[in-house]
């Protein structure tokens, strides 16, 4: 897609910011310690990043998503696990309360966030409820004006440093399935609320995520987002942009394996050569280079469809994520291949790239899941 | 305050390479950028605006209109407005002719205050329009500004940076200061300010709107002639000495001292 003038320069912006701010010293630690890094946090803010495409009145930048994913890819060319500070103010975090918050709310909780002053994590997966989100067991009890939340979310990005959780939890015990569930945002300080201990991951490490643990919370009345039973409906619609958010970075992860492999091949020589000079390898390079660029096109052409609010946009997000994340899994081992015993060590950065890529087919609804809407969609 | 900062977009020289034969740059797919410099110079002026509320920075240019692109970078940093000189007679231009032009424009805002500029552009590297646009403008001019020590509506003392140290110098405004890298680091752009810069105007001004004659500016009123420009060898490759300091030190001296360099 050819960009206009302005998102050329927006990217000139994240590219910039990601290039000068993620250090390598910055991403060794933050996989090291598996901890938050604040000042990264707050540099962020000042560039906008947080509220990259919340609307202006709600303390936002009011950009699209198509801006949006550019800033996605090219913080997670960077630094795929950096790109979720920025990722979750603007999608899952703010999503819900954007689509169904009122008036009040969207000011009481968007405004802080979009400025990075407060931090939304997302909560809906539980430990016996993830691809099925049908099967939530967390339940909320009406007692007057308030909510008793009881249950345990499990897997919640950003949960261990969240002020406000968007907690899914079942309201309507009769229902089946996916009905009756309500969404709340809730105050992460609130008597009953407790973390589960920090999980110690494989890849994007840095960004904290946990269990977040109800026993008998009362939540007022007026923490309820959109209304009462439509919860999953509209969790379904927020998770949309934020599948967008992993298509963008997967392409970022796929962009910078293929930079280092192509790097290493032209640096390492063997037989006498430069392996670049292998067809072997070169072709190998050829293929990563066409399938990043045909994510690529999946993922910004979504974004547009999503800016112009196209009927077709949720379909062609879902193939986004889908394809994006796959490839950038393929394109992650076939640079480590390239690397060679390089690519198995720590030195070289593809090493951590290859574990980052990871989660992407799985996070914000895995492969499969993804397949199933694709086709649910072809064959209604 | 009205703090006016000269700008100029450049080929990003990190990303350029010199054709082996002709000896010119190879401009083809190489970004443009704002020199880097210039951000500096920004930065310094925003700065003011920080702290002296009501403060405008106006940001002037001259090029061609793809220069536009820098000067939307210059708003989203945080500039209130922006001028680009862009005419055909003002193309071919030297220092000579371009510090004309620019004085020329910076003479239609009137009053101003202070006017910041990067010490030279990573292109020509010549260093010479700050100065001469001040000169032409009748007001003094501080080169390589390493730090602001004092500003007020009156007058300024910077540090002025030298080979091996610096000096202290007070001007009374209106001024010029060019800046080196030194004296900050330039602020982001931010996403709302890159959403405001393309609803924003560029003023465009060409020879007529600033009051010169075709003569006066461009390829016409540049004294400069380029003869040839070339890229020099590679001086071959250095050689490394190795051993205890002692055995490297009378190693060099020996190898000084056949050289006749010592």
């Amino acid at each position: 897609m050819v960009l206009s003038e302005k998102h050329e320069l927006l990217k000139n912006l994240f590219r910039n910011f990601a290039e000068t701010e993620f250090t390598s010293d910055i991403l060794d630690e933050l996989d090291a310690t598996n901890s938050y890094n604040w000042d990264i946090h707050h540099k962020m803010i000042q560039a906008g990043l947080m509220g990259c495409k919340i609307p202006v009145e709600y303390g936002g930048q009011g950009s699209d998503n198509l801006a949006y994913v550019l800033m996605i890819e090219e913080l997670s060319r960077v630094s795929p696990v950096l790109a979720l500070y920025a990722n979750t103010p603007n999608s899952l975090g703010a999503g819900p309360i954007l689509q169904v918050g009122t008036e009040e709310q969207c000011k009481k909780y968007l405004i802080p966030s979009a400025k990075g002053e407060k931090i939304i994590c997302f909560a809906i997966t539980e430990p016996g409820a993830g691809s099925d989100a049908g099967g939530t067991t967390t339940t909320a009890i009406q007692d007057g004006d308030y909510f008793i939340l009881n249950g345990r979310k499990c897997f919640i990005s950003g949960a261990p440093i969240a002020d406000y959780a968007i907690i899914f939890a079942k309201t309507d015990l009769e229902a089946k399935g996916s009905r009756g569930i309500s969404c709340f945002i809730v105050d992460m300080k609130l008597p009953g609320i407790s973390l589960g201990k920090d999980e110690d991951k494989m890849g994007i490490r840095g960004y904290p995520t946990g269990d977040i643990i109800m026993e008998d919370v009362r939540v007022p009345g007026d923490c309820l987002l959109g209304d009462l039973h439509k919860g999953f409906a509209q969790a379904m619609v927020t998770l949309d942009g934020g599948r967008l958010g992993v298509a963008a970075q997967s392409v970022g992860i796929g962009q910078a394996c293929l930079e280092e492999a192509i790097k290493f091949a032209k640096d390492r020589k063997q037989f006498g050569r430069r392996i670049a000079d292998f067809q072997a390898i070169s072709f190998m390079l050829a293929d990563m280079a066409t399938e990043v660029a045909a994510a690529r096109e999946l993922t910004y052409n979504a974004a547009v469809l999503k800016d112009k609010k196209d009927p077709g946009a949720p379909q062609a997000i879902y193939m986004a994520k889908y394809y994006a994340s796959e490839m950038c899994n393929r394109v992650a081992a076939k640079a480590l291949q390239i690397h060679g015993g390089y690519g198995f060590v720590k030195d070289y950065k593809i090493e951590r790239l290859y574990r980052d890529a990871r989660i992407t087919t799985i996070y914000e609804g895995t492969s499969q899941v993804q397949q199933m809407v694709i086709s649910a969609g072809l064959l209604k | 305050m009205r703090i006016i900062v000269c700008a100029k977009q450049v080929p990003n020289t990190n990303e350029v390479r010199i054709d082996p034969v002709k000896g010119t740059l190879i401009r083809d797919g190489v970004p443009s950028i704002l020199n880097p410099d210039d951000a500096n110079a920004l930065e310094a002026a925003l700065t003011v605006k920080d702290s002296f509320p009501g403060t405008t920075v106006s940001v002037i240019s001259m090029g061609p209109p793809q220069a536009m692109f820098m000067l939307r970078e210059c708003l989203a940093m945080g500039a209130d407005d922006t001028y680009l000189l862009s005419s055909r007679a003002f193309g071919g231009a030297d220092t000579c002719a371009t510090s004309t032009t620019i004085a020329a424009g910076i003479r239609k805002f009137g009053k101003f205050d202070i006017i910041f500029g990067g010490r030279q552009a990573i292109d020509g590297d010549t260093a010479q329009v700050g100065p001469q646009i001040a000169m032409r403008l009748g007001i003094p001019v501080i080169t390589y500004v390493q730090k602001v020590r004092e500003l007020t509506e009156d007058y300024v003392i910077v540090e002025r940076q030298l080979e091996d140290g610096y000096e202290v110098i007070k001007a009374k405004t209106p001024c010029m200061l060019t800046c080196v890298k030194e004296l900050n680091t330039p602020r982001y752009m931010t996403i709302k300010g890159v959403e405001d810069a393309y609803k924003a105007e560029i003023t465009v001004w060409d020879e007529k709107d600033v009051a010169l004659l075709p003569e006066s500016c461009g390829l016409m009123a540049s004294p400069t002639q380029v003869q040839k420009s070339f890229t020099p060898p590679p001086k071959g490759k250095g050689e490394m000495l190795t051993g205890t300091i002692p055995e490297m030190t009378d190693a060099l001296v020996s190898k000084l001292t056949a050289k006749h360099v010592l």
